[in-house]
């Protein structure tokens, strides 16, 4: 399955930070993470659309309702984030004390 | 705990740079506000700054525009030119994590290759402790058969079939 949003964009909203707590905390429908927030049930679905995108959540039907939850998998998607982010400061490592290591032997 | 979660449960980086183990001690842990990438914001405003206390009960924290403060790592060991290890106190749903428990660290070591040229080697370690509340999450689940199923249950949802829930 191909991921169109990265984790960390998807939780860098603090509503959706705060529906992925909820789910984390335990599975729920639309409806009821809507009565714990402040926020409209379409905005919440929207939310959950991108979290479902960034391979945050699942969902399973269960009778008449679609419980979302966390998904379990994550942590291969924490991995990448970190190891991107981790990646890019040793790149930005590399480029700054190589440049003044430079300018020392200039001077 | 074997060698395959191992794998799982870390992120190993290196990268050779040209200058001595001393200097890029230093300038790994004097300048990281220069060297961690920008985008990554745990504060609600932007980021002024981010700090580095160079020793053991230190801590790494941003400092944001309006003055508040985000102290998301601790200073576990601090060896210099040969390591630091910090602790990793962002939780999975990237918030502060206040439970040590389920923390995560990171280990730097800077290792000589000559008298100008050092292996800088990046490991952090034990992610599978952040997931602890997933691993709650997952108990009850009736098991993974289904998933495709729900996927495509999902997907004809939100391309506009009425949410039953």
């Amino acid at each position: 399955m191909t991921t169109t949003v990265d984790a960390w964009s998807a939780l860098g909203d603090p509503t959706r930070r705060g529906i992925f707590a909820l789910l984390v905390e335990r599975p729920q429908s639309v409806t009821e993470l809507a009565r714990g927030l402040p926020v409209s049930r379409p905005a919440v679905s929207q939310h959950l659309r991108v979290l479902k995108e960034a391979s945050l959540v699942r969902v399973q039907p269960i009778g008449r309702h679609h419980i979302y939850r966390a998904h379990p998998q994550g942590l291969a998607g924490l991995r990448s984030e970190l190891d991107a982010f981790w990646g890019a400061t040793l790149d930005n490592l590399k480029q700054l004390a190589e440049q003044e290591q430079a300018d020392d032997r200039e001077h | 705990m074997t060698a395959s979660t191992d794998e799982q449960t870390r992120v190993r980086r290196e990268i050779v740079v040209d200058v001595p183990a001393e200097r890029a001690f230093r300038v790994f842990t004097e300048q990281f506000d220069r060297i961690k990438p920008r985008d990554h914001n745990l504060l609600p405003v932007p980021i002024a700054e981010t700090v580095f206390e160079t020793h053991v009960g230190g801590h790494v924290y941003d400092r944001g525009e309006d003055g508040s403060e985000c102290r998301w790592a601790r200073v576990l060991a601090f060896d210099p030119p040969e390591r630091f290890v910090i602790s990793w106190d962002i939780g999975t749903s990237w918030q502060l994590e206040t439970d040590p428990a389920h923390t995560s660290e990171v280990e730097v070591r800077f290792v000589p290759e000559g008298p100008t040229r050092t292996r800088v080697e990046l490991e952090h370690r034990h992610l599978d402790r952040h997931g602890a509340g997933w691993q709650e999450a997952r108990d009850g689940v009736a098991g993974e058969a289904g998933w495709p199923l729900y996927l495509q249950r999902y997907a004809d949802i939100v391309s506009g079939a009425a949410d039953s829930a």
